[in-house]
Order: C-alpha cells, then structure tokens, then sequence
C-alpha cells in the first residue's frame, strides 16, 4: 500500500504539444482518486506518465515514497484497465490473468490460489479455459480487472474502463470495481470524462481542463464550492446555468438582462469578496434545481421550450433575456471567447435548463416566472472565471 | 449507407428468384482457362512424350506411366556430371529453408522496430524499405556477383541476398502498425521486457503476417533463376530451377514427358507449402479480444 504523488508535472509530446501544465496532486493509500475532464484534456496522458507509458517532461512522479520517473512500468508495481481492455487474445482467461505473477517468478501453487480467488471475486471461475475473444464485454472488463487484483499492486490505474459497456452493465460495473477497490485497499487512479461515474465513485474527484489542474475535492464539495466556473459548469447534470448579470450601485439589486433579482445582504456575509464586484458585471450561476416553480421570493420570468420528462422529473428548457456565459472545454484565447459571446447572443434564447416537480403544469412557449433560490447562487469573476466568495 | 440498404435486399431478392447463369458460365470459363495448364502438366507428365503432345487427346490419355519420372531419376540425373534429384531437392530445400526462416526472424524484428520504436532516421529509414521494395533483384544482380564471387558454388550464397527483404520489412511493418499497441502496454506493465513482449504477446498474434511472409518468400526463392545461375557451376549445387534448365539444354530432342515430369517435382513443394501455411491467412485478425 502505497501513496502516488505527483509533484509539479508537465509533459510536452514530441510534437511540441504541451499536454499537461504543472500538476500538483496526491492520491493518499487507498484512496479511490477520478481524474474527470473534457475529452483531450490530457487524462490519460497523466495516468499514462504514472504508469510509465509516457515519459515525464518535467517535475517528479513518486510512488510510496520512491521517485520512479526513470522506472520502467514494470518496475513500478501498479496494475492498469485498459479502456479496450488489451487482454491477450492468444491466452486464455487464466493465462491472461496469471501472465505477470508468471512473469515475476510466483510458485505455480501461489498463482493458482491468487487466480483462482480473483476469478470467485469476479464470478470467472466457470471462464478460465476460455478466450477473450468468445467473452462478452462485460467478462472481458472483468478479466482486466482480474489481472490487476491479482497482482496485489501497490496501485491500480484505470483508464475509462467502462467506457465500452451498455449504460447498464456500467451501473453495474461502478459498484463492482468500487468494492473491489475497497477490498483490496489500494490506491486507484481512475480516468473518465463522465462526471457522473466520477461524482459516484471518487472519494474525492480531481477536474482537468486543457492539461491545467482544476480542483480536487470531494464530489460534494466541488458541486458546492467550485472553484471556477468551468469546474461549476462540467460538475452536475443537467449542468449549472450561466448568465452574465450586473450587481447595480448600491449591491441590492442584480440585474440580469431586463429582469432583475434581490441580493440579500445575507448573501455579502457568505461571501465578503463579493463586495468588491458592487457595480461591476458578474457571472451569476444557478443550479437546475435551484429553480421552482413553485415557493417565494425572486422570480426570472423565462419561456419555455422543450421539456424533458423524466418520470422523477421535468427537464424544463428555458430562455430568458439575459446573456448565456459558455464555457468552453478549452481555456480560448481573447478572441475566440470574444467569437464565442457574438454566437451567444444569436443563440441565447432556449438555454437555461430548470428541474421541477414532474407533473407540473408547464406548456412549451408559456412565458413563467421561476423562483430563484438566491442564497444558493454562484457568482464568478467575469475575466478570470474564479468564484467569488 | 441509406443507398446500399435499399440495393442490397433488391440484389437479394432477384438472386433468389433465377441463378445468374450468365455470370456462372464466364466464371466457369475462366476457372478452366486458369486450370488446364495445371492439369494439362500433372497429367502430361504421366504419358510418353508422344502423347503427351497428342493435341487434344493428351487431356483424356488412354494409359499412365511412371516412365519420366524414371527416366529422370534413374538415367538423366544419376551422375556426378549431372547431378542427382536427391541433390538437387536437397539444395532448393536447404536455400529455401535459410532464406524462409532466416528472413522470418530479420524483417520481423526490423518491421517490428520501424512500426514501434522511436528513433533517430526513423523516417528516412521507412523511406529506404519502401524504395527498396520497388528495385528488381535484377538491377542489383551484378554488383551482388562481384561483392559475393568468393561464394561462389556455395548453398549458402544462394540464399544470403534474400533473407532480409524489404518487401517483407514492409509487410510486417504495416501488419505491426496496426497491431493495437495497448497489448504491449499492457505486457509492459504486467512486467515483460521488449523481447518477452515480442515472443509471448506480439508472435502469437502475428501468425497471418508470419504466414503471409512465408509463402510469398518460399515461392520467390524455391523458383529463383537467375541468381543462381550467375552463382553455381557445379552439379551439387545446382537448385531443382536450374537443374531443369539445364535438362532442356542438354536434350538433343526436346522429351516433353519429362520436362512435364520435373516441372510437377518443382511444383509440389511449393503447393505442400501453401497449403500448410495458408490456413493462417484465413484466420482473421479480427478475433483480437481488443476492441474500439
Ligand atoms: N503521442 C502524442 N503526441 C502528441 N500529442 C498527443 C499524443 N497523445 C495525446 N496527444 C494530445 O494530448 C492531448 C491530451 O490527450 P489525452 O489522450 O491525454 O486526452 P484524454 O483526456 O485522455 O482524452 P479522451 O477523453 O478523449 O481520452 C490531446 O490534445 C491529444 O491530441
Ligand atoms: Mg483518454
């Protein structure tokens, strides 16, 4: 059992690219750490550098206390998922989950006791003599996991591997690999672009966005306290909305397009720094279902679009007057944000996204006012994204 | 996509109400203009010359004999001066065999490092095996002889030229290439170095570009001629390809029987060998348990 910390790491592929800026990140023993982010934000280079695959550009990989930038994957002791598995389609299911205890030499009494409990673990038994190839996706994703239990690693690193599944057999899978995980006690590093699967399984959740580490936190903390508003917009589903809006003078007042809501001043205590943003423009966001329509207070009249019925709820779209702030996957350059507003305003009108009661009254093309739970908004920084709290 | 699935259950349909039999009977055609000449030299070289070039009658001969291959093994070939069948096959055997298996283990590994390692050339490297796969052996011929006469009348020295083989390079390259490389990351992780990962994860999966390899370089060397023949003299080294040559010149009448005869022995081997490889090529590289 093992600690993996990654000290100031950057990597710049031979094309040039740099692919992952200065990442500072500890996974503690046994913690379950998702690495979650857009899609080439550089996920699987970093899990790639831990494991060896790809070499570090710069800054220091160490792995229970040992700097293993110049080890060969081998040597470092982990065990990886592939997203496609990568078993060996000429071995059987027991050979391919022997192949690195043979490697290192293991007593063929020792193998076979390691494979023959990972494989009751993992409901294999009645599939060792078999191919991968005659498998199902689902048994393959459980032989890769096979082959990393039994090596009794010091840690496990996945790469999306359930990115290949059914939406069902991934549900399924979520809780398996995470009681596995718990049994074993092993630091995992854990890569997906769902946020979802990286809300649900990590203990705590690291966000990337263009190789730039964006916050690490506990799934509830990052849906709560997000760093910025690119961390508040990737974490939850439907995502938060995003509104340009204007504290007015005097701060009681925020207006957001023609309508306008009340800030109280409860709200400057929670957040003192807010203070300094009295008159200026801001990114306010709300969460969906921070949005009623039923209950008191401040109310955005929007009109409605599609509506989205869930059983459980209503996914309710929404336009409104106001200006839509968009977060792009990439951090863009002035102009490209610049581009990116002039789309916006074309756009604007059916962006907002409110989750109410199913079986509300709501008819697509009604003009309704939605109650705001101000105390829970966000509000951001209009040129760094950072929150203002 | 939206044109082939309303095509396709119309082609079906039409199929199942009448047989093509326009399309059969040029097929058919064919398969007898491609067939006949084998036939037409297996069954050859069981006749007496004289039948044998009986105009149409020679398809369909009235009785077999075993006459030429006698006549080749017992009296043509029976000699020190000329060289015995047994020698010969030996020759053509052991040329193949170097040339088969050696360049099997040589454009493998040079295949394998042009399709995954990373170094210096790199590029300029690939693009000398793909201009070398477009120069004929015959352009080459010459300068081979001087730089390998002191080789001369060797079995070696029929084989040297053709054991590394850019085409070869080329075919396991491109076969490498679209290997997925996440086996070996996986071995890698799992503990094994580069040549454990070549022998256990890479070979295994590799059998069709292996085969592939095999079969086209055994037919190219086992009916080699030309180089051969700048490098031999003397009767035991002489490869079968010559030593057939060598039975035309020194018939004083033309004794198609025979030519019939040891045209079969030249082509048997190679046949054998087909057949015994080809079962790989069939075997389809989509049964890699890698998906996506
Ligand atoms: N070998 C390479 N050479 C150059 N650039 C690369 C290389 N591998 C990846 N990249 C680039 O680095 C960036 C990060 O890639 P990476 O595969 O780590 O993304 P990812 O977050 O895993 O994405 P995905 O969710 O699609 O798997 C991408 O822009 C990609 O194009
Ligand atoms: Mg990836």
């Amino acid at each position: 059992m093992s600690e993996i910390i990654l000290r100031d790491v950057s990597k710049t592929y031979d094309n040039g690219y740099q692919a992952i800026h200065q990442i500072d990140l500890t996974v503690r023993e046994g913690e379950f750490m998702v690495v979650v982010g857009p899609s080439g934000c550089g996920k699987s280079t970093l899990l790639r550098m831990v494991a060896g695959l790809e070499t570090v550009s710069d800054g220091e990989i160490s792995i229970g206390g040992e700097v293993v930038n110049d080890f060969t994957p081998g040597e470092r002791d982990l065990a990886m998922v592939f997203q496609n598995y990568a078993l060996y389609p000429h071995m059987t299911v027991e050979k391919n989950i022997a192949y690195s205890l043979r490697l290192r030499k293991l007593s063929g009494q020792e193998i076979q006791r390691r494979v023959t409990e990972a494989a009751e673990i993992l409901s294999l038994t009645d599939y060792l003599k078999q191919r991968p190839g005659r498998l199902s996706g689902g048994q393959r994703q459980r032989v890769a996991m096979g082959r990393a239990i039994v090596r009794e690693p010091k840690a496990f690193l996945m790469d999306e591997p359930l990115s290949n599944l059914d939406a069902k057999l991934r549900v399924q899978m979520r809780s398996e690999i995470l009681q596995i995980q718990r049994r074993v006690g092993v630091a995992t590093l854990y890569v997906t672009h769902d946020q979802v699967e990286a809300m649900t399984m990590g203990d705590r959740v690291t966000v990337l966005r263009a190789g730039v580490l964006q916050q690490v936190d506990t799934a509830q903390t990052l849906y709560d306290r997000p760093h910025n508003v690119f961390v508040a917009s990737f974490v939850g589903s439907p995502s938060m909305n995003l509104l340009y809006a204007t504290l007015n003078g005097d701060g009681t007042r925020l207006q957001v397009g023609s309508q306008s809501l009340a800030v109280s001043a409860e709200t400057f205590v929670r957040r003192p720094t807010l203070r300094a943003y009295v008159g200026r423009e801001v990114i306010v966001g709300i969460r969906p279902e921070d949005l009623t329509l039923e209950g008191a207070g401040e109310t955005l009249v929007g009109r409605i679009g599609h509506i989205e019925a869930l059983g459980s709820e209503l996914i309710v779209h929404f336009g409104l007057d106001a200006r839509n702030y968009v977060v792009e996957d990439k951090g863009g350059s002035a102009e490209e944000v610049e581009e990116l507003l002039e789309e916006t305003a074309l756009t604007q009108h059916v962006r907002n996204v409110a989750r109410v009661a199913p079986r509300s009254s709501v008819t697509t093309g009604d003009a309704v006012p939605f109650h705001v739970s101000m105390e829970r908004a966000h509000f951001f920084d209009l040129s760094t994204g950072e929150s203002i709290w | 996509m939206a044109v082939t699935s309303t095509v396709a259950p119309l082609r079906r349909r039409r199929s199942r109400r009448s047989v093509p039999w326009g399309a059969y009977s040029l097929l058919a055609v064919f398969t007898i203009l491609f067939l006949f000449p084998v036939y037409y030299l297996i069954i050859g070289s069981f006749e007496t010359p004289s039948e044998a070039l009986n105009g149409i009658q020679a398809a369909a001969p009235t009785h077999l004999t075993l006459a030429n291959y006698h006549s080749l093994s017992q009296e043509f070939f029976s000699s020190t001066i000329t060289g015995s069948l047994r020698g010969f096959y030996t020759v053509s055997t052991l040329v193949s065999l170097i040339v088969v298996a050696g360049g099997l283990v040589v454009n493998s590994l040079a295949g394998y490092a042009l399709a995954r390692m990373k170094f210096r050339g790199h590029r300029t490297l690939l693009l000398l095996v793909i201009v070398l796969v477009i120069i004929p052996f015959q352009a080459i011929a010459v300068p081979l002889y001087y730089m390998l006469s002191g080789m001369r009348n060797t079995v070696v020295v029929q084989a040297l030229p053709f054991i590394g083989s850019a085409f070869s390079i080329y075919l396991f390259y491109t076969f490498f290439l679209n290997l997925p490389p996440q086996l070996e990351e996986a071995a890698r992780i799992d503990g094994a170095g580069p040549w454990r990962t070549f022998l256990q994860i890479i070979l295994p999966n590799a059998k069709p570009a292996f085969a592939s390899v095999a079969i086209l370089s055994f037919i190219q060397i086992w009916s080699s001629y030309l180089w051969p023949l700048m490098m031999t003299s003397q009767p035991n080294v002489y490869p079968l390809s010559i030593a057939i040559g060598n039975l035309v010149k020194q018939q004083s009448t033309p004794n198609y029987g025979e030519m019939f005869a040891f045209g079969v022995l030249l082509v048997v081997p190679m046949a054998a060998f087909f057949l015994v490889f080809q079962r790989w090529f069939i075997r389809s590289v989509a049964s890699l348990a890698v998906k996506g």
